[in-house]
C-alpha cells in the first residue's frame, strides 16, 4: 500500500552504468512540505538520485511515487516536478519572460492568465521589471533567480534543485540561502535540494540525507546528523571533528587515546572496537594539567575569529583539533576533558579488509585480481573459494610499483593514523591504516606481506 | 590603478605587417581591380557601357536569374537532406559519432572536379541523362556536407540541460524540438545556407560536365568571357556577383560565421 | 526502433555519397578506356600511370601539383603562424580589422578570388605561370593558418611567456622555447589543411596558371574532360588521392583523441 503521507517515496532504487554501481538500493521518504537535501561530496549518486526523480534517467530498478503515484516510467515532461538546473539552463534564445511563460504557454493558459502568473513569480523573486531583458545580460544571481521563477511558477508539487547556488560566490550565495528558505516558507511546497556543501545542507533543511558511494549514510535532521553521526564518514563530512578508533569496553564505558571514558552509549556488546567522535568544541581545555582527564602539549594556535582553534598532542601521541574561546601559548601543556554526553560512539563499517579469493595451492591465494602468497593452508583444497582477511595496519603502500596497484581515493584522519580508501585497478576498494602522509588522487603501489593474509575457509 | 600594457608578448605585434602587406597586395588591390575594370572600357576610360551591357543582354540576365534559382534550390535540398543528418548525428545513437561525421566530411577533402566526374559516372554507370536533374544531384552531392557540418557543430555544442529544462517544464519531445532545439541551431542553419548557396551561385565547371556544356551559369559567363579577353565585362558580372553575395551574407548575423566555422 | 530508421537514412545517404568514387575505384582496376565497361581485372592502369617518367604528362602534372601545394602550404604557415602571433598582440580594434580582412579570401567565392588575382597579374604585366599559381594560392591559404594557430594563442595559459621570462629566457628565447611548442599542433593542422587546399584547388589556378603549358591535376583533368574523354589513368590515381586522404584523416582523428585523452 501506498502511505500518502509521503509526497515522495523511493523504493529500492538501483541504477548502475554496465558494471558500475550508481545507486546501491536507495530508499527515501519525503514528508509534504519539507525541505530536503541530499548531502554528499562529488561522486556519491546524489545527482544521479535528483535526475532518476525528475525523469531524466531511467532506473536500473526499483520504483519512485511521487503524490501516491507511481511514476518511474513516465516521462519527465508529465511528471509533477520542476527542476533548477546547476548551471541554470536558461534558454538563450528567449527573454527572461518567455523563459518563464515556457511551462505556461505549452499548458496553452490565456495569456491574461500568464501574465499574471509571470508577474507574481517575478515579484516573489525580487526580478519585477526584468521581462523582456535578455537572459545573457543578467548576472549570476539574477539568472538563478529566473531559473528558480521559471520552476516555480508552474506550482509544480515538489521542486528539485541541482546545487543550484554552486555557481555563485559566497557572499551572494549567502544571501541567495536565505532567499530560498524564504521562499520554501512562502510557497509550502516540497524542495529536495542536492549540495556538496554541508555547511548550506544545515543552513537550509528540514532533513538532511547524507549519501556516499551510492548509498545513504543517514538520514536526519541538520542537529541528528552533526550530534549523532551514524558513522565516521558522517562525521568526517559534517563538521570539523575528531575521530579516533575505540573499544567500548562495557556499557557507558569507552576507551580511547589510551585513557577509559564514561559515556552514555550502551548495547555494543563487551570489547568492541568501535569509532569515538569528539567534537572540537566539546573538548574543554585546562590551563592546569592535572585538571583534566587527558594531558597534552599544544602544537598551534589559530584565531577563526569568535574562537581559537588548537591542535593539541596528547602524551600518547594522539592530536585533537579544540576550538576554545581563551587563548594559548604554543607548547604550553593543558589538560583535557570531555563530557559523558559529548563523546559519540559509532558502529564500525569494518574492522578489517574482507575479500572473496580462490586458492592456488597451499602457499598461494588469488584475490583483488593477483595471486599473492601466504602462509601453509591446511584443510583447504586448492581451486576452493575462500575468504581472506587483511589488517588495515597490515597493508603497505608503497611510492612505487607494489603487487597491485591503486589511488587513493578518500583520507579519514584518526587522531594517531591515516585510514584511506585505496581503489585498486580491480575496482574493489582495500582499507588501509597508515602513519605516512598520502593525498587524494595519488596512484600507490600496494604491497602485503604473506603471514598478514589470513585465508579462512567459507 | 596602473593600466596593463595589452601587447601581451610585447614588440611581436609588428609580426603583422608582412602579412597586412601581402593582404594589401594580393587580397585588397585585386578586388579594387575588379571595380576599376568593371567601370571602365577597354582603353580605360571611365564608362558604365559594361553594365549597360549586362542588362540589355537577355541571355546574361537570364543565366544570372536562372543561376541563384539553381542555387536557391540546391540550398533548399541540402538544408531539407542535411538538417536531419545534423540532428541525428547529434543525438549520439551511433557507437561512434566521429566516425560518421568524418565520413560525411571525408568527400569535402577530395577534388571538386574528381567528385563531379565521379557524379557524371555514376549517371552514366545507371544510364541516367545528364542535364538539369544531374545538375542538382551533383551540386548538393559537392556541397552537402557545407551544410551538416555546421548545423551539427551546432547542435552538438547545445547544452543537453536546455532540452532537459524545457521536458521538464512539460515540452513532449515534439515541442522540444520545435520550441528549443530548431530555434537554438539557427546560427548553424543560416551559416550551412550560405556556405552552399555562395558556392552554388558562382559555380561553373560543375554544370559544365553534368550538363555535358548545354547550362549556362554565372560562373561559366564570367570564365567565358575573362578567357575570351572580354576582361572589363567579366569584371563587371563578377562585381555583380560580389554584390549578390554580399546581400545574401546580410541575412546571416555575425555570430553564425563563428560557430559554424568550418575549422 | 526509432534509431534504426535513423541509422538507416545516414548510411543510405553516406551510400549515395559515396558510390560515386565507389564506382572509380571499382572501374580503375579494368583496362577499358571508357568509363562503366569492364573487360575484365587488370592493374594496367596503375602501372601505366606511374611508368614514363617525365614523359608521361600525368605524372609531371603530378609532380607540379604536389611543388606547388608544398610551397604554398610551407610559405603559408611560417607568414600566417607570425601573422598569427602579431594579430594575438594588437589591441582589440586593430586585431579586429585585421581579423576581418583576413576573413575576406575565405568569405570570397573562389571565382572572384580567381578574376581579381588575374586581373592583378595582367595589370601589373606579370606572366603568368608557376609563381603567380603559388602566389594566389598563398593568398587563400594564410588565412586557414591564422585561424588554426589563432585558438592554441588564445587556449595557451597567458603567464607561461611571463613564467619564461622570469626564470631568464629572452623575449625570442621564451617565443622559440614556450609559445612555439604550444602553437605547433596549429601549425601543422594549418599545415594540412592548407595543403589539401591548395591540391585541390582549381578555380583559382585556372585564371592565374597562363597558357604556358603549365597544369596542375585539376586543370588538367578539367581540359581532359571538356574533351570529352577522361584519361583513364585518373581512376587509379583518383583511388590513390582517395585512399591516402582516408588514411591520413584517421590518423589526424586518432591523434586528435589520443591528445583528448591525455588532457583528462
Amino acid at each position: 500500500m501506498q502511505d500518502f503521507n509521503y509526497i515522495i517515496d523511493v523504493r529500492n532504487i538501483h541504477k548502475s552504468y554496465k558494471d558500475k554501481v550508481v545507486l546501491d538500493n536507495i530508499n527515501l521518504s519525503v514528508k509534504k512540505g519539507e525541505f530536503v537535501t541530499i548531502l554528499g561530496p562529488s561522486g556519491c549518486g546524489k545527482t544521479t538520485l535528483l535526475r532518476l526523480i525528475a525523469g531524466f534517467l531511467p532506473a536500473t530498478s526499483g520504483q519512485i511515487f511521487i503524490g501516491g503515484k507511481e511514476i518511474t516510467g513516465i516521462p519527465p515532461y508529465k511528471r509533477p516536478v520542476n527542476t533548477v538546473f546547476q548551471k541554470y539552463a536558461l534558454f538563450p534564445h528567449l527573454n527572461v519572460y518567455d523563459n518563464i511563460a515556457f511551462g505556461l504557454k505549452l499548458k496553452k493558459l490565456p495569456r491574461k492568465e500568464i501574465d499574471r502568473k509571470v508577474a507574481r513569480v517575478l515579484k516573489m523573486v525580487s526580478m519585477t521589471d526584468y521581462e523582456y531583458r535578455s537572459v545573457d545580460s543578467l548576472s549570476g544571481g539574477q539568472q538563478q533567480r529566473v531559473a528558480i521563477a521559471r520552476a516555480i511558477v508552474n506550482e509544480p508539487e515538489v521542486l528539485l534543485l541541482d546545487e543550484p547556488l554552486s555557481a555563485l560566490d559566497l557572499k551572494m550565495r549567502q544571501d541567495m540561502q536565505m532567499e530560498l528558505k524564504e521562499l520554501h516558507k512562502n510557497l509550502k511546497i516540497t524542495f529536495l535540494y542536492v549540495t556538496h556543501d554541508q555547511e548550506e545542507a544545515l543552513t537550509l533543511s528540514d532533513t538532511v540525507v547524507v549519501m556516499s558511494e551510492g548509498v545513504i549514510q543517514q538520514t536526519g535532521t541538520p542537529m541528528d546528523v552533526y550530534n549523532e553521526p551514524a558513522n565516521s564518514f558522517v562525521a568526517d563530512f559534517i563538521g570539523a571533528s575528531n575521530i579516533l578508533n575505540a573499544e567500548m569496553i562495557e556499557d557507558e564505558l569507552v576507551r580511547f587515546a589510551n585513557h577509559d571514558f564514561k559515556c552514555v552509549d550502551k548495547g555494543f556488546g563487551e570489547h568492541t572496537p568501535v569509532d569515538v567522535v569528539l567534537r572540537p568544541e566539546d573538548i574543554v581545555v585546562f590551563e592546569n594539567p592535572s585538571n583534566g582527564m587527558l594531558c597534552g602539549k599544544i602544537q598551534s594556535v589559530v584565531f577563526k575569529g569568535v574562537h581559537y582553534e588548537l591542535t593539541v598532542l596528547t602524551e600518547d601521541g594522539y592530536e585533537l583539533l579544540v576550538h576554545d574561546y581563551n587563548c594559548f601559548n604554543v607548547g604550553a601543556t593543558v589538560g583535557l576533558a570531555v563530557k559523558p554526553f559529548d563523546i559519540h560512539v559509532m558502529k564500525k563499517e569494518r574492522v578489517c579488509n574482507t575479500f572473496e579469493g580462490k586458492l592456488i595451492d597451499s602457499s598461494h591465494v588469488e584475490f583483488l585480481g593477483h595471486e599473492f602468497e601466504c602462509k601453509e593452508v591446511e584443510g583447504i583444497e586448492a581451486g576452493e573459494r575462500v575468504k581472506v582477511e587483511v589488517d588495515f595496519g597490515d597493508v603497505e603502500l608503497l611510492d612505487n610499483e607494489g603487487m597491485i596497484e591503486g589511488e587513493v581515493k578518500y583520507i579519514l584522519y584518526k587522531c594517531d593514523r591515516y585510514h584511506l580508501t585505496v581503489l585498486t585497478d580491480w575496482d574493489e576498494n582495500i582499507y588501509v591504516d597508515t602513519q605516512d602522509v598520502w593525498d587524494d588522487g595519488d596512484k600507490v603501489g600496494i604491497s602485503i606481506m604473506p603471514e598478514h593474509i589470513r585465508v579462512i575457509h567459507l | 590603478m596602473k593600466k596593463r600594457q595589452f601587447g601581451r608578448f610585447g614588440v611581436q605585434k609588428n609580426w603583422t605587417i608582412p602579412y597586412a602587406v601581402f593582404l594589401l597586395v594580393f587580397v585588397i588591390t585585386p578586388l579594387i581591380l575588379i571595380a576599376i575594370y568593371a567601370f571602365t572600357d577597354a582603353d580605360g576610360q571611365f564608362s558604365l557601357a559594361n553594365f549597360q551591357k549586362f542588362i540589355h543582354h537577355g541571355e546574361t540576365v537570364n543565366t544570372f536569374v536562372y543561376s541563384i534559382g539553381i542555387a536557391l534550390i540546391t540550398t533548399l535540398v541540402c538544408l531539407i537532406i542535411g538538417y536531419p543528418v545534423a540532428w541525428i548525428l547529434s543525438q549520439n545513437i551511433f557507437s561512434s559519432t566521429s566516425v560518421i561525421v568524418m565520413l560525411f566530411i571525408l568527400p569535402m577533402w577530395i577534388n571538386t572536379l574528381i567528385r563531379t566526374l565521379a557524379t557524371v559516372a555514376l549517371f552514366d554507370f545507371l544510364q541516367l541523362p545528364l542535364g538539369e536533374g544531374a545538375l542538382i544531384f551533383g551540386l548538393v552531392y559537392n556541397f552537402l556536407p557545407f551544410m551538416i557540418y555546421p548545423i551539427y557543430n551546432v547542435l552538438n555544442k547545445t547544452d543537453h540541460s536546455l532540452t532537459e529544462a524545457a521536458q521538464d517544464l512539460g515540452a513532449c519531445p515534439l515541442k522540444v524540438f520545435t520550441r528549443v532545439t530548431l530555434p537554438l541551431s539557427m546560427p548553424g542553419v543560416t551559416s550551412g545556407i550560405l556556405m552552399v548557396f555562395m558556392p552554388t551561385v558562382s559555380t561553373f565547371a560543375i554544370a559544365e560536365l553534368l550538363t555535358l556544356n548545354n547550362i549556362k551559369l554565372l560562373g561559366t559567363t564570367v570564365q567565358e568571357n575573362i578567357n575570351n579577353g572580354m576582361w572589363n565585362y567579366g569584371a563587371a558580372i563578377s562585381l555583380v556577383m560580389l554584390l549578390l553575395i554580399g546581400v545574401s551574407s546580410l541575412f546571416t548575423d555575425d555570430k553564425s560565421g563563428e560557430e559554424g566555422g568550418l575549422l | 526502433m526509432k534509431h534504426l530508421f535513423a541509422k538507416l537514412y545516414v548510411w543510405l545517404l553516406l551510400a549515395i555519397l559515396y558510390a560515386p568514387i565507389l564506382i572509380i575505384i571499382i572501374f580503375s582496376f579494368t583496362e577499358a578506356r571508357v568509363l562503366g565497361n569492364w573487360t575484365g581485372f587488370s592493374t594496367k592502369l596503375y602501372q601505366s600511370l606511374f611508368s614514363g617518367g617525365v614523359n608521361n604528362s600525368l605524372f609531371v602534372t603530378l609532380l607540379n601539383t604536389f611543388a606547388i601545394a608544398f610551397i604554398a602550404a610551407s610559405a603559408s604557415a611560417v607568414l600566417g603562424s607570425l601573422a598569427a602571433i602579431g594579430i594575438f598582440n594588437l589591441r582589440r580594434k586593430t586585431r579586429n580589422t585585421v581579423l576581418f580582412l583576413n576573413n575576406i579570401p575565405i568569405l570570397n567565392p573562389e571565382i572572384i578570388t580567381g578574376v581579381s588575382l588575374f586581373l592583378l597579374f595582367v595589370s601589373l604585366g606579370i606572366s603568368q605561370g608557376f609563381m603567380t599559381v603559388v602566389l594566389a594560392h598563398i593568398s587563400f591559404c594564410v588565412p586557414y593558418v591564422v585561424l588554426s594557430v589563432l585558438p592554441r594563442l588564445k587556449q595557451m595559459n597567458p603567464s607561461l611567456y611571463e613564467a619564461a621570462l622570469d626564470l631568464g629566457a629572452t623575449p625570442m628565447q621564451a617565443l622559440r622555447k614556450v609559445i612555439f611548442p604550444e602553437i605547433k599542433p596549429g601549425i601543422i593542422s594549418g599545415f594540412i589543411l592548407t595543403f589539401t587546399l591548395s591540391f585541390d584547388d582549381f578555380v583559382v589556378s585556372l585564371f592565374t596558371i597562363g597558357n604556358e603549358g603549365l597544369q596542375t591535376l585539376s586543370t588538367y583533368i578539367y581540359a581532359d574532360a571538356r574533351k570529352g574523354g577522361l584519361t583513364p589513368e585518373l581512376r587509379p590515381l583518383t583511388s590513390l588521392i582517395f585512399i591516402v586522404v582516408l588514411v591520413l584523416l584517421f590518423i589526424v582523428n586518432q591523434r586528435a583523441k589520443k591528445s583528448a585523452v591525455h588532457e583528462k
